[in-house]
């Protein structure tokens, strides 16, 4: 802040305390005993008398304290406009110094099985236990304490991988996080309305589910046109871009025909949040291996 | 007293209207308040509707206590005290009429637009731009009211209970215009005036002093009148009450930084804040100490004025919450308590053991006075009230510091490995038994409000109940 303002603030804080030390010694001073009066100021508001009594001691110390305290802490720490404090505190530095607190009691713990490759990782309990706890903490606000997923986060414990279930793949997907994107009727953004019910149908077929088999029919034309571009020819998705396998019977949205009409209308876009810069490199190596031992 | 004006006859009609009213909302804000309270026990209260859903209700039930329930008490409270203590009618009766009527007009506003999901989404200044601005017009009449009476005073001197009425009224008009000013976009939407940070120090500017002159200064002002009244004692020290009232004016708005700790607040203004906030302590204190120390010589009355009880009780609760406060204000002991609710009975020890136990105190003075009997229909309810409130206040606040102080130890419970121990659903399934708790004290100081409801009406309705509008009547 401007030199002004830091002016500014230092006199109304500063102006504020003193004005209270002189307040209360003022007061105090012109006290003409120490001990209870029964002299009245003399006057009566609706037969209510005032009595002129000392400040208590205690209180008139505690008040003094309080305010040498304010004096001595606004020294110490940052309060007076631009002025740092004597400690150099700052909120900032404080948060750095515990996260580097927690580096160097807990680094030692995460680093023993920093280098482990994950597929030995998954056999080591005493790591999975430490890799569940961080799942719990991380992911599970999202993906279920079970790892279950819900709708829109998809399940770690099955065999479906939007992209790809290999170390590789998870380690990946930790660090770097994940956009998926399905536009809006796919590539085909002219389709009809009939069209989306037909190629909804379709996709009904895939894995068997209830439909509506003249409709059905019907969308492998629509199909070809609005969705193999990602999802391929044989609908079984590519891992490259997060198109899902759609005859696995593993559905992240849902799998009735409204779930799928609302997607195949509206799209879909979906994320998963990075994790490089939230926690260390040992403790994605430990979290890809819990996930990987959760269906391996 | 000698100066007397034998013809001087003043205003208690609106005394009258704003104490039933204060009876009346506190009984309505307090039942929305056990509502809630047991919506966080049994979710399914919630009844599946938006209208009764607890972010909707608990804002409701927070307006409808501070400015229903204590705006009520202040407004009756003042207009007594101001009248009786510079020997002066009102200076308008219309002017007064307004405040009333207004005043009930945005109580019942609130009322409506809360539940609809009308929010400007600040504490405490929830209400929307148009209802602001009413407020601002009353709360301007208040003024014109209260000083326009305090300058045609036939006193010499202007009494200590008038200075903290005067300070809240003024304090509160500047807070409450300075958080609300936004931009309209239509006739129930407005975007604060205020962009991120600064807006959230504005709100907490207000916030705090919604604490600090609404329910601190005004109470103090009612507290110097109706204690030395209640046990006919000279206030124990007019020095005391120049010094606590100058320095808790002057520190009081400082305290809303308090609120930011750890947040994106520049840490100048956090440590401003705190340090204020700990310099709090002895200005509060002071007016607790006068107000105890005017019942020495006195004390034997506790035994037999229950009334006397309530207001001696709500200096307790006042002091214990006003220590509480500054500590709460310290960063470290703020790193704990934040967010959990620790807080909230950090706010109702002040909010039903210092607020409405002596706005309670205050009515029960009051009623009798204004309709010209010797006492209360029943002095056994009233003993019976005083029970009621002490014991639900009890249960209310130690349950909030179990749960509050739990809270927090889970939330930074952290395992051999530095991961957290407990997710925060296990925190939230760990507090139903303070949630149930505290749904019971809230229901047991509601029932005392019963209790003075019944009171009160079978006071007004006796038959020789008669408003006191004459001289003669009044001078009593």
């Amino acid at each position: 802040m401007s030199t002004f303002w830091s002016i500014w603030i230092s006199v109304i804080v500063l102006g504020t305390v003193f004005g209270c030390v002189w307040l209360l010694w003022a007061t105090r001073k012109s006290q003409t005993t120490d001990t209870e009066t029964d002299r009245t100021m003399g006057h009566s508001f609706d037969g209510i008398e005032e009595y002129d009594n000392p400040l208590p001691k205690w209180w008139f110390y505690l008040f003094m304290a309080t305010c040498v305290f304010a004096l001595g802490y606004l020294a110490l720490y940052p309060g007076l406009g631009n002025f740092k404090g004597l400690l150099g505190w700052t909120s900032q530095n404080q948060w750095e110094q515990e996260v580097q607190q927690a580096e160097a009691r807990y680094g030692e713990l995460y680093a023993q099985y920093g280098s482990t490759p994950v597929e030995e990782l998954a056999k080591i309990e005493d790591a999975l236990k430490m890799g569940q706890r961080l799942f719990a903490n991380n992911c599970a606000v999202c993906h279920g304490s079970a790892a279950r997923g819900a709708i829109g986060f998809p399940n770690l414990t099955d065999d479906a991988w939007l992209y790809g279930g290999t170390p590789q793949d998870i380690l990946h997907t930790l660090n770097n996080g994940r956009q998926g994107n399905m536009p809006a009727k796919g590539t085909m953004p002219g389709m009809t309305n009939e069209q989306v019910d037909q190629v909804v149908n379709y996709v009904l077929s895939f894995s068997g589910r209830a439909r509506d088999e003249a409709a059905a029919e019907a969308g492998k034309q629509v199909f070809a046109q609005a969705c193999v571009a990602c999802h391929g020819a044989d609908a079984k998705g590519n891992q490259a871009v997060g198109a899902p396998n759609l005859t696995d019977d593993a559905w992240l949205y849902g799998s009735t025909y409204d779930w799928i009409r609302e997607t195949v209308l509206h799209g879909r876009q979906n994320q998963m949040p990075a994790q490089s810069e939230r926690l260390s490199q040992d403790q994605i190596q430990i979290l890809a291996a819990y996930v990987y031992s959760l269906s391996n | 007293m000698s100066t007397v004006n034998a013809n001087l006859t003043y205003n208690y009609k609106v005394v009258r209207q704003f104490a039933i009213m204060t009876v009346v909302w506190g009984i309505v804000g307090m039942a929305l308040g056990v509502l809630i309270a047991a919506q966080l026990v049994w979710p399914s209260l919630n009844l599946d509707l938006p209208w009764t859903h607890f972010g909707r209700l608990r804002p409701l039930h927070t307006n409808a206590v501070i400015f229903g329930f204590g705006g009520s008490a202040l407004f009756a409270t003042a207009y007594y005290v101001v009248q009786r203590t510079c020997q002066a009618r009102l200076i308008s009766d219309g002017l007064a009429a307004f405040t009333f009527w207004g005043w009930q007009a945005i109580i019942v506003s609130a009322a409506i637009t809360l539940p609809l999901g009308l929010t400007s989404s600040k504490e405490y200044a929830e209400l929307e731009w148009p209802i602001d601005i009413a407020i601002a017009v009353v709360w301007v009449a208040y003024a014109l009211v209260f000083f326009g009476t305090v300058m045609k005073r036939s006193t010499p001197h202007i009494y200590v209970a008038n200075w903290f009425y005067g300070a809240f009224i003024i304090t509160v008009a500047v807070l409450h215009i300075g958080n609300n000013l936004a931009l309209p976009a239509s006739a129930f939407k407005s975007y604060s005036a205020y962009a991120g940070v600064t807006d959230a120090m504005m709100q907490w500017w207000w916030g705090h002093n919604a604490v600090g002159f609404f329910l601190t200064a005004g109470f103090l002002g009612m507290m110097y009148y109706f204690v030395p009244k209640q046990a006919d004692r000279p206030v124990y020290s007019y020095r005391l009450s120049i010094v606590h009232f100058w320095a808790l004016i002057a520190t009081y708005v400082w305290a809303g930084g308090h609120h930011l700790h750890y947040s994106a607040l520049p840490d100048w203004a956090q440590t401003a804040g705190m340090v204020m906030s700990l310099i709090l302590l002895a200005p509060s204190w002071g007016g607790m100490i006068n107000g105890m120390m005017t019942l020495s010589g006195a004390w034997h009355k506790l035994r037999t004025d229950p009334i006397l009880r309530f207001l001696v009780v709500s200096l307790s609760f006042y002091g214990m919450s006003t220590f509480e406060g500054p500590m709460m204000s310290i960063k470290t002991v703020n790193a704990l308590s934040h967010n959990t609710d620790w807080t909230i009975g950090h706010v109702h020890s002040g909010a039903l053991g210092w607020v409405a136990m002596i706005s309670i105190g205050a009515i029960y003075h009051l009623v009798p006075k204004l309709w010209g009997l010797q006492s209360m229909y029943s002095t056994a309810l009233i003993n019976a009230h005083f029970w009621l409130a002490t014991i639900g206040t009890v249960l209310y606040i130690v349950a909030m510091w179990v749960n509050g102080i739990m809270q927090g130890l889970m939330w930074r419970a952290v395992n051999s490995d530095g991961t957290l121990t407990y997710s925060f659903v296990e925190a939230v399934q760990a507090s139903y038994p303070g949630y149930f708790v505290r749904f019971l004290g809230g229901a047991i100081f509601l029932s005392g409000m019963l209790l003075m409801a019944y009171n009160v009406y079978m006071t007004v309705r006796q038959k020789d109940a008669v408003a006191q509008d004459t001289a003669a009547a009044q001078a009593a």
